[in-house]
């Protein structure tokens, strides 16, 4: 049992204060402006719930969820199987190791604008390692910036290259922390692979597997550099996300009104989501 | 495991690697390319090995500037971050008070606000401050998603020690600042290490928001790497080699913590 203690909160405080300075003030700022019109000049008009009630009825929203829920959705996919199966794959000692874990941890420090980049240079159709071996060997005809098709396989393919490092990582942690005795009695009980994996590998992965997917359902629900550097929300507008929907709606064309009630819908649902979904994997914890 | 199924399984992580270095590979081959051969068609190695694309970045101030910047304002958002957040964890870890797990969870929920939202109302902010375009801004800005992370992993770290320790120091007359730095800290060090790896990563990576807050005197690499980018046209060799360039730093910060990365990415939870 923890120790009551109020003046814990001297402890806390300068975490709060600069948080709440990044945080609340903006927040604020972005509540101001989503009940409000303006035209200019700095001249401001209430509106009310007005935007909110149009942007929940525009299709242009609607279109631009649909397409963020369906990146989310097969990174996810993808990503969670193909780490797991990759961290337990790996040998657990021997000089292997650490050579894998700093070459798998380096994709997750390249700044994000340089993967756009490195991803755009890669595909180019005719002088891009992969363009050039999709067109020239393969012959599939492979164009990112005229197929909404090639577009979203690359962006699906770049965040797998960019991110499911971090599950096998979190993963490997969790396997690597099982004590031998575990697997040894399990050979005894004739255990088959599948009933080591379920019954002792993966209830051993719970807890950082929750803050992998957790990690990845934020960080690509929010994700905007890499795709806007990589495709700039096209062809068309088949790879706008949600972020660069709204870059283009706040910075684009200055609408502030709408922009600032797009901007509470979209942290509002990324936080039911994660709280959700945190709630539902913590559940049998508590008891 | 039996010997032959090792060997056939380590084969998983060997293409995922390859599959990883690739276009890394294809960005470093494109620096050392000159602009004539990139442009001239497809060849899988440099043909004239150039060194041209870096000299102009190591001679040209706006360039090799990009890179200082970005390197201040890391490291000054890495030091605020766990300086604060060092305190802040020991007292989630140790101590209950009134409200520790919702400010808890608001902590984290900071970490899910999409930059995009915070864009412009931290360039209002900052400058209403009048620390727009400085080194301090983008580090401070940083702290929203970094110093909950700490917090978060720090957190981890701590609750592994055992309290007896913090008992034992006390009843031996250990003053709380003098229990703190000389036996606390080095009996988290590794949590320390991981969790400035961890503030050092996504400030190194962002950029939106550090675009934001800077023009000039502040402008980080990845700023001018998207300006060349668009304003060049078509300097690609320029642009890897200002991207191969951005790896070097990363590389070299998983060198160091690399004996802690198995266990810090488990943020010390297992």
């Amino acid at each position: 049992m923890k120790k009551t203690y109020q003046k814990a909160w001297f402890l806390v405080l300068p975490v709060l204060l600069l948080v709440a300075f990044n945080a609340l003030i903006p927040m604020m700022t972005v509540v101001n402006y989503s009940v409000q019109e303006t035209f200019g000049n700095n001249l401001f008009f209430w509106e009310g719930l007005g935007w909110f009630e149009k942007l929940l009825n525009s299709d242009r929203f609607h279109a631009a969820l649909g397409r963020q829920f369906m990146f989310t959705g097969l990174i996810l996919v993808i990503e969670v199987p193909l780490g797991i199966a990759i961290a337990l794959a790996m040998p657990r000692q021997g000089i292997w190791v650490p050579f894998f874990l700093v070459t798998m941890a380096l994709p997750m420090l390249i700044p994000w604008n340089v993967v756009g980049a490195m991803w755009n240079i890669f595909t180019l159709p005719d002088i891009g390692l992969l363009g050039y071996f999709m067109n020239h060997t393969l012959g599939i005809d492979y164009n990112m910036t005229q197929d909404p098709f090639a577009a979203w396989a690359t962006i699906i393919t770049m965040d797998v290259w960019h991110w499911t490092s971090l599950v096998v990582l979190l993963s490997y942690a969790g396997l690597v922390s099982i004590p031998d005795a575990y697997y040894q009695a399990a050979k005894i009980d004739g255990a088959s692979k599948w009933a080591v994996f379920r019954y002792i590998q993966l209830p051993k992965m719970k807890q950082v597997l929750t803050i992998a997917i957790l990690l990845r359902f934020m960080d690509s629900f929010n994700i905007y550099t890499e795709i806007f550097v990589l495709t700039g929300g096209g062809p068309g507008n088949s790879t706008t996300l949600l972020s660069i929907d709204l870059v283009k709606i706040a910075l684009g064309q200055f609408d502030l009104g709408p922009a600032a009630a797009m901007s509470l819908i979209y942290f509002a649902i990324t936080l039911l989501i994660s709280w959700l979904f945190y709630t539902l994997m913590t559940k049998d914890d508590v008891k | 495991m039996t010997q032959p199924k090792m060997r056939l399984s380590i084969l998983i992580p060997i293409l995922y690697t390859l599959f990883l270095m690739l276009p890394i590979y294809w960005l470093v081959a494109m620096s050392f390319k000159t602009t004539g051969e990139i442009l001239s068609g497809f060849s899988l190695f440099p043909q004239t090995w150039t060194f041209d694309n870096y000299r102009v970045i190591f001679t040209d101030p706006t360039w090799y500037w990009g890179y200082i910047n970005s390197i201040i304002y890391v490291s000054l958002n890495t030091v605020i971050s766990i300086t604060v957040a060092l305190p802040a964890a020991y007292a989630f870890s140790r101590y209950s008070f009134l409200g520790d797990k919702h400010l808890f969870f608001w902590l984290l929920t900071n970490r899910m606000a999409p930059a995009a939202v915070f864009a412009l109302p931290f360039f209002q902010l900052y400058s209403a401050v009048e620390l727009f375009d400085t080194h301090l801004a983008v580090a401070l800005a940083h702290c929203l998603f970094n110093i909950p992370l700490a917090v978060w992993i720090l957190e981890g770290f701590m609750g592994g020690v055992p309290k007896e320790l913090d008992e034992t120091a006390a009843v031996d007359g250990y003053s709380f600042p003098r229990f703190f730095m000389t036996i606390f800290l080095p009996s988290i060090k590794a949590g320390v290490g991981v969790a400035a790896f961890f503030c050092f990563m996504f400030s190194w990576v962002e950029l939106l928001l550090a675009k934001t807050l800077t023009a000039v005197a502040a402008k980080p690499i990845a700023a001018t790497m998207t300006k060349t980018a668009s304003s060049a046209g078509y300097e690609l060799g320029l642009l890897a080699a200002a991207g191969t360039l951005t790896i070097i730093p990363g590389a070299i910060v998983i060198y160091f913590v690399r004996n802690y990365i198995a266990k810090g990415f488990a943020l010390g939870r297992v």
